[in-house]
């Protein structure tokens, strides 16, 4: 006899089998309809609220793509724009030399009172511009005499001469136009005196200001004296280099390691411990690796500030978890057979994962450090601590140079005083934050497809 | 009952058969041997796998391993070409010799041997690659052609040698997993052989096929028998009576019984034997 005929017991008759299964069909359906309205409901929750976030980001941050400006010819009079003669080369001359006269007539340049142009070309528009200097002082942000400045100097010809130029006004100009502050306010309480609001209100009736794209949100960096022409350029360079720090150390470290970890170190306990730290370092606030980043990067190996290296090297350390993480799971989901074919033919260890696990798995890992990526650039917090919060007026020209970074762009600007301004920019610089972000995702998804597409 | 009659019967044809057996050895041993295995053990970390199992296998004979599940045929397998090696745990006493080299000698690089042992999974794995790179990598790989045409050489006569030329030769750049499971593992016959293996060692090829697929894989077995030494497993005893010169029966980790195919299954000399073919156990 065989086992199974030893254990034969009794079957329940088929139709008492049918009615319990009836019973618990019904009960079954009911459990599942409750899950899937469960799921559905917390789908709806979590669209709801994107949306929400999208609607409330959008509709305060688009207007602030489009600024108040205003058209202006500006004549370059010769008697206010007086500079020399722009230096040339000579055959003999060294390059220093040369450097330090051009330097020399720069300077000169940048000595000339651009805002008299401004005046003058503001009188030419406003028929009463006279009688009140100081009011007219206030219509054109400060910072577009640099705006000035630069024409000339990239062009010295341009003295004598009439251009048509559109420059900004005033924030508090732009305030007002767009409504973001409450017209019936009494004089005290508003931030323009009563003949300049007289006057903007009838610029804007001419079309002498309009709403123009403004690029000075994406060309200028940070500014505190000629609020308007803040930009986000110093911001968005100091993240770039900082993504480019990431992307060189923390994406091949993180995928070496990763590699190593899953094909080659030998399980024991050493790999065990190390394991569990690598999964332990992604729990670890980002705050925390920001005190770290201060201590050793600028203590002990005295890094500059600011710099976006420093960010780069401290956003990287806590990249590197997530890309050895994201490698580690996408090498283990790769069919051993593929790699016991590859060994089976005569291939070495390094042979077999190079030739043929890392092509598969090169989509996963491209998702993995790209996800990392976009996890770096929207941290805020470690920045704060290596002072990447200072405020900035230039566009670093490298990684070593002091600059901020998008996200704690807009921490700034959240917290500055002019509110009815910097709401607007703020939304603004989240929306080109996300849109950033966004393409970073897309690229990853493209990838994804176009490696996977062949097989 | 009836089945006690027929064993008796066998029995007593005993002396017939053990003339044939005679035979059939004198015929194998007339070949020289090619892997000799001693006092083979095998453990996965505390646990004993394999208990001192002593085997020879001939030139050009086709070897088959039949026995239950988990009795160790595999693992076995996995020594002659030290597939073992990749598995952590795994450890491996005793001596295993390919043509008089011990393969387990430190100074034999495993690249070597598994390019002179090659190895059928059970499970089709192409690589995901085209065909024509499925069978190309080997061979690139251990730097057999020199030009493309004679890599194109090679991709040809082992398609041929296994069968899959004519079904595969307007798509060799299609992907090898676009194939039927059948055509799949003839695509793997197919690429161990085009390395030039002497010895091939297959890990039940066909339980994952029809029969249909089944038997176009034992002819290959027939005729790939002129040039390789082939180990094969199964659990198919009809299909190690098609194929096998000898059978070996494992059991818990030891080898119980090996001889001439007709002769073990017609006329087995243990009683464990006797009960895993009559179908008792396993
Ligand atoms: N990778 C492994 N790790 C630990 N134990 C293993 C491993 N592979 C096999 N074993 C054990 O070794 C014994 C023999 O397994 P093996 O796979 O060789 O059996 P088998 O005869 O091939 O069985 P089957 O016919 O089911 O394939 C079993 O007890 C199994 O549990
Ligand atoms: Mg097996």
């Amino acid at each position: 006899m065989t086992v199974a005929e030893t254990e034969k017991k009794p079957l329940p008759a088929p139709s008492k089998v049918q009615q319990k299964v009836q019973q618990s069909l019904a009960r079954r359906q009911r459990q599942e309809k409750l899950f899937r309205g469960v799921g559905i409901s917390a789908v709806a929750c979590s669209l709801l609220l994107v949306a929400l976030l999208f609607i409330n980001i959008f509709s305060k941050g688009l207007p602030a793509f489009w600024q108040a400006t205003i058209t202006l010819d500006i004549y370059f009079d010769p008697a206010i724009v007086k500079i020399p003669e722009q230096p040339v080369q000579g055959a003999e001359e060294s390059d220093n030399d040369f450097r330090e006269r051009d330097l020399a007539w720069r300077s000169a340049v940048g000595m000339v009172n651009y805002n008299r142009l401004i005046q003058a070309g503001l009188e030419k528009v406003i028929p009463d511009a006279l009688q009140h200097r100081r009011d007219l002082a206030r219509i054109v942000t400060s910072g577009e005499r640099f705006a000035l400045r630069d024409l000339v100097i990239a062009d010295p010809t341009l003295v004598g001469q009439t251009k048509t130029l559109h420059l900004l006004t005033d924030a508090n100009i732009d305030v007002w136009l767009k409504g973001n502050i409450d017209r019936s306010l009494p004089d005290a309480q508003q931030q323009l005196s009563a003949k300049v609001r007289e006057w903007v209100d009838q610029l804007a009736a001419e079309g002498v200001i309009q709403n123009r794209f403004s690029f000075a949100l994406f060309m200028n960096p940070d500014s505190r004296s000629s609020l308007a022409s803040a930009g986000l350029a110093g911001a968005f360079m100091g993240s770039l280099y900082m993504m480019l720090v990431v992307i060189l150390l923390a994406v091949p470290m993180g995928v070496a390691a990763a590699i190593y970890l899953e094909e080659f170190a030998p399980k024991n306990k050493l790999t065990d411990l190390v394991e569990v730290n690598i999964n332990n370092l992604a729990a670890v606030p980002s705050i925390v690796f920001g005190l770290l980043g201060a201590a050793v990067f600028i203590g002990w190996f005295n890094l500059p500030m600011s710099a976006p290296v420093v960010g780069g090297l401290v956003l990287s350390l806590m990249t590197l978890p997530t890309v050895i993480i994201a490698t580690r799971s996408t090498l283990k989901a790769i069919p051993p057979s593929i790699r016991q074919a590859a060994l089976g033919l005569g291939a070495s260890k390094m042979q077999a994962i190079f030739h043929h696990v890392l092509p598969l798995a090169i989509p996963g890992i491209l998702t993995g450090a790209i996800i990392g990526v976009a996890q770096a650039l929207g941290e805020t917090a470690p920045l704060l601590l290596i002072g990447m919060k200072s405020f900035v007026a230039s566009v670093p020209a490298g990684p070593f140079e002091q600059s901020t970074a998008l996200p704690v762009q807009i921490y700034l600007w959240q917290g500055n005083e002019l509110r009815n301004f910097f709401e607007a920019r703020t939304s603004a610089a989240i929306i080109v934050l996300l849109a950033l972000m966004l393409s970073l995702n897309a690229l990853a998804i493209w990838l994804r497809k176009k490696y996977e597409k062949r097989w | 009952m009836s089945n006690d009659k027929l064993q008796t019967a066998t029995v007593t044809s005993a002396d017939i058969n053990d003339i044939k057996l005679q035979e059939s050895l004198a015929a194998t041993a007339a070949q020289p041997v090619k892997i000799t295995a001693r006092d083979v053990k095998v453990f996965y970390g505390d646990n004993q796998a394999i208990h001192g199992i002593d085997l020879d296998v001939y030139q050009n004979e086709v070897v088959a391993f039949i026995g239950p599940s988990g009795c160790g045929k595999s693992t076995f397998l996995r020594c002659l070409n030290r597939m073992n090696d990749t598995i952590d745990i795994c450890r491996v006493t005793g001596e295993i010799k390919l043509d008089d080299r011990n393969i387990y000698d430190p100074t034999l690089d495993v690249v070597q041997l598994r390019a002179q042992v090659g190895m059928v999974f059970q499970k089709p794995n192409p690589f995901p690659k085209s065909i024509y790179e499925n069978i190309a990598y080997g061979p690139k790989l251990h730097g057999l052609a020199e030009k493309k045409s004679d890599l194109d050489d090679i991709v040809e006569s082992s398609l041929r040698r296994a069968g899959l030329w004519n079904e595969v030769k307007d798509r060799l750049n299609q992907p090898g997993t676009g194939l039927s499971g059948g055509q799949q593992q003839r695509l793997c016959i197919a690429r161990t052989i085009a390395v030039s293996p002497e010895v091939i060692l297959m890990d039940e090829p066909c339980s994952a096929l029809d029969p249909i697929a089944t038997s176009i894989i034992e002819e290959l077995i027939d005729e790939l028998k002129q040039n390789f030494t082939i180990v094969i497993v199964t659990h198919n005893m009809q299909q190690a009576a098609r194929v096998s010169d000898r059978t070996a029966f494992f059991h818990l980790g030891n080898l119980i019984e090996i001889g001439a195919t007709n002769e073990l299954f017609t006329n087995p000399k243990q009683k464990r034997t006797e009960d895993y073919i009559t179908g008792r156990y396993g």
